[in-house]
């Protein structure tokens, strides 16, 4: 994929406060890269600058090889849908939809056309007379990704559309972003503090935190192989332990050893290891590598969520099966499912890692 | 005993009313009267109306106070308004601290205003005049603006400015579309409200206005020095509804206002 976007070391900061520090980052052609992490962790900012509504205060924004640092909002080839869509209430939705038009002197059967085309594509033709203000949330939020795409951006900003969704049309309109992105094959960045929806949908997660990239990678990389425990403990449930690297392939667990498939650790080191819940088996008693007690048992729809005490460590598991309360099972994790991870070697790391 | 208290209350809030508006009543009655003695009644008359509008002093008078209403209060939204934009940008600690100092002016007492409007304009060598009344009723009529525009940006979605400019609008384009239709009823009720508070000053304009140039509330009050004539009544009477009239028309601007929200819900 041919590279599009490219943020050069870029800084920013509000008075004291660090907003982003140094950060570099790399955006192909036709892809949807999602920027996750928690409210404060800089992602905003990070749209904001590509878009133009925030200028850095260090570093570099390159569009398509050419630097669109200083460049304001209004001459820039990408469009920006906004949290809380920011249509403009006294117009009807045709009139929204036309507003970048209008202004590009566009003639009014082309725009006329292009308004259709929009409606067609996020579902809502024949909408075109209707006031902003009559329509239900999900149905504004369409008309928002409409008005900015018939602009025909190289790429498409998201700044967490779908926050103020219920679930139910939130998980709708995450299959419709997929849809919308593949019909137009253009770059989306979409910014949310929802792991679940940036596992969906993205073709590349960045996670952030503090102002620093965590990881970047694709969503099996992110949430299989996370570099590091905040990554593990954003995305998705997860037991985050500390443990000693025996050696090659051996980890020990609170005393316990657990073959692993990680390599290149060295020997008796301190490391965070992360074991997905559903990759925790419950055995029976003395049938696993170690056993422990069930202290809780939640049921949680698609599965049962367990605590099981484990030497005086909580270990959360997810399985089809029940284990009861007070019930002694023994444990067993395959190798592949152990991530071993380096523990935060500077004190800026640590304080990324802790707390989010 | 309920309806008896009910009664209570009714002659209770009649006198209230009695006290307030028993005054003006008279003064409208008077200003019928074709007797000059205050004292007696010579019957209805339209005399008094018609000599005031062929009062030369009046009809300028008249002129000046609207003409310094109309420019004040466009001066003051125009400036209002753009304090407002400013002020929107603002972290909330600063822009408390501007909203009470711009508050002040219009909790001050107006002589206060007056007597050092006229001690800064003679200070700095300012003829006193209408130039003068001018800029002193701008200078009050600022507040009004904000006090009234101020809310209408609080409740402004930021994003819908920015969304413009995202589209290709240039920043003053992108104004004019998005953010002036929603601010709109505030500088309405703004404009009212000042043009009603330009039109009502006395004290203010007779510390800062120079020989020969009479606002309607300042002539009325030199000729009062020299005796009442039935012609001040009935200036006083239609200056009471006109005030009147637009206040009646700032509250259903600002009622409209609030309807306009709930149609948003």
């Amino acid at each position: 994929m041919k590279e599009l976007i490219h943020l050069k070391n870029i800084s920013k900061s509000y008075g004291d406060k660090v907003i982003l520090d140094d950060l570099s980052l790399v955006i192909h052609e036709n892809e949807f890269v999602t920027l996750l992490g928690p409210s404060g962790c800089g992602k905003t900012t990070t749209l904001r600058i590509l878009g133009g509504f925030e200028t850095p205060d260090k570093g570099q924004v390159i569009f398509d090889g050419r630097d669109i640092t200083n460049l304001p909002p209004n001459k820039r080839n990408l469009n920006m849908v906004f949290q809380n869509y920011a249509l403009f209430t006294h117009m009807t939705v045709a009139d929204n939809i036309a507003f970048g038009l209008k202004i590009k002197k566009k003639d009014s059967s082309y725009i006329n056309e292009k308004i259709r085309y929009a409606l067609k594509l996020v579902n809502l033709e024949g909408f075109e007379n209707r006031s902003v203000k009559t329509l239900s949330g999900g149905q504004q939020q369409r008309i928002a990704i409409a008005r900015a795409i018939v602009n025909e951006p190289r790429v498409l900003l998201l700044d967490e559309p779908l926050g103020a969704l219920d679930l139910k049309l939130r998980q709708d309109m995450q299959y419709e972003l997929i849809r919308l992105k593949n019909e137009l094959g253009i770059t989306f960045v979409y910014v949310t503090h929802d792991q679940q929806e940036a596992l969906t949908m993205s073709d590349t997660i960045v996670v952030m935190n503090q102002g620093y990239i965590q990881q970047t990678g694709s969503p099996e990389k992110i949430y299989n192989e996370p570099e590091n425990a905040f990554v593990a403990d954003f995305i998705g449930d997860s037991n985050l332990f500390p443990a000693v690297m025996v050696r090659d392939r051996l980890v020990a667990i609170d005393g316990t050893e657990f073959d692993c498939v990680d390599t290149g650790f060295g020997t008796n080191r301190p490391v965070d290891i992360v074991i997905r819940p559903e990759d925790v088996k419950l055995k029976n008693e003395n049938m696993g590598t170690v056993n422990g007690k069930v202290t809780d048992l939640i049921f949680k729809g698609v599965h049962y969520e367990m605590c099981v005490d484990v030497k005086g460590r909580e270990w959360v598991a997810h399985s089809t099966r029940p284990r009861y309360v007070g019930e002694t099972v023994g444990i067993t994790v395959d190798p592949y499912n152990i991530q071993v991870m380096n523990k935060p070697a500077s004190e800026d790391e640590e304080a990324a890692a802790v707390n989010e | 005993m309920k309806s008896r208290a009910r009664f209570l209350k009714k002659i209770y809030i009649g006198l209230i009313f009695i006290f307030m508006y028993a005054p003006i009543v008279l003064l409208i009655i008077q200003s019928f009267n074709k007797s000059k003695s205050r004292a007696k009644w010579g019957g209805f008359t339209l005399e008094w109306y018609r000599t005031l509008f062929e009062d030369a002093g009046i009809i300028q008078a008249f002129t000046t106070t609207i003409t310094v209403a109309l420019i004040s209060s466009a001066v003051a939204v125009v400036l209002g308004t753009a304090a407002c934009v400013a002020m929107q940008r603002m972290g909330r600690r600063r822009k408390n601290i501007i909203m009470g100092v711009t508050n002040i002016p219009m909790l001050n007492a107006d002589i206060v205003t007056g007597v050092s409007l006229m001690l800064l304009f003679m200070s700095i060598g300012m003829q006193l005049g209408y130039g003068t009344v001018l800029l002193s009723h701008i200078t009050f009529n600022i507040p009004y603006v904000i006090l009234n525009v101020m809310p209408r940006f609080n409740e402004l979605n930021p994003h819908v400015y920015e969304a413009a400019l995202d589209l290709g609008a240039n920043p003053v384009y992108a104004f004019a579309r998005t953010v002036l239709p929603e601010i709109m009823p505030g500088i309405g009720s703004g404009a009212l409200m000042a043009f009603t508070m330009s039109l009502d000053d006395f004290i203010i304009t007779h510390f800062t206005t120079g020989a020969g140039v009479y606002t309607l509330s300042t002539k009325i009050y030199s000729e009062v020095k020299m005796g009442i004539k039935p012609e001040i009544y009935a200036l006083s009477s239609m200056i009471f509804v006109t005030v009147l009239v637009l206040l009646v028309l700032v509250n259903r601007v600002q009622h409209q206002m609030v309807r306009g929200e709930g149609d948003e819900e």
